[in-house]
């Protein structure tokens, strides 16, 4: 077992420090907006030079976090949740899942409320 | 080649005969994949399905491509909306003592709404298949 509770213990490191920076955090959203994106579309996006996240963007597929696809010669970032959801395994169990769904819906919910109250009225 | 929407990779202490088999075989995906199993003879050109545990049809398709334990392309459709046809494929490639799984679904049809009913499903089936194949049992991923 403990051979494979180091692996493991290495890839949540790799994606916690991944997720750990702000930068790298917005890359993840970019990608949630709009999957797929070359370096350069990324970084039209983004107050970062192309240097900053090109080595951003290695960390995270180092974590797992991002997935590359080759298009000819370009080169497609896609963001993969999985390793996110292994991690969050860990910690929730079945039972407490639709509770916490639940509650998330909620806040959502009353937060998108509040934002959108005047058109609501309207 | 039209830009693939969806893109997942995991990399799981497995073989790809053992993955291969986890993903074609309703003895292994029932136990990880919310019970539910893929129903094919998975032969180029034959037709397959992705059944719920009452046998009730949830996805259907045909197998495009199929070279075992390496690669497998399906088309995916819900069969109340055969219209709305994507396409799936499968890589599977051995890294020393693991091997990555690499999930492509694209082809999507122009204001196709199986991009969000899948989006929320398959990292949770991918981490789910990783776990059953590394401890032997499934995370319940899709509880009520």
């Amino acid at each position: 077992m403990q051979p494979n509770g180091c692996i493991m213990s290495r890839v949540m490191d790799a994606v916690f420090k991944a997720l750990a920076d702000e930068s790298r955090r917005k890359l993840l959203d970019q990608l949630h907006k709009s999957n797929g994106q070359t370096l350069g579309e990324l970084c039209a996006h983004l107050d970062m030079t192309r240097q900053a996240v090109t080595k951003h963007l290695l960390l995270l597929e180092d974590a797992n976090l991002v997935a590359v696809v080759w298009r000819g010669r370009e080169k497609l970032h896609y963001l993969n949740p999985v390793p996110i959801f292994e991690i969050s395994e860990r910690w929730i169990d079945k039972y407490e899942r639709h509770r916490l769904q639940a509650l998330g819906d909620l806040k959502k919910g009353l937060e998108e409320n509040k934002n959108n109250k005047p058109n609501k009225k309207g | 080649m039209q830009k693939p929407k969806l893109v997942y990779t995991t990399y799981i202490r497995s073989t790809p005969k053992d993955i291969w088999a986890a993903i074609t075989k309703p003895e292994f995906t029932r136990q990880y994949w919310g019970e539910m199993t893929n129903v094919s003879d998975w032969k180029r050109g034959s037709k397959w399905e992705h059944h719920n545990p009452e046998n009730e049809v949830w996805i259907t398709g045909k197998v495009l491509e199929s070279t075992p334990p390496k690669r497998l392309v399906l088309s995916w459709a819900d069969p109340d909306d055969l219209k709305d046809k994507s396409r799936v494929t499968f890589e599977i490639e051995a890294l020393e003592d693991m091997t990555c799984l690499t999930v492509t679904h694209g082809n999507f049809k122009d204001g196709s709404t199986m991009v969000k009913k899948v989006s929320g499903g398959w990292p949770r089936v991918l981490s789910s298949l990783k776990t059953f194949l590394e401890t032997g049992k499934g995370l319940n991923i899709f509880c009520k």
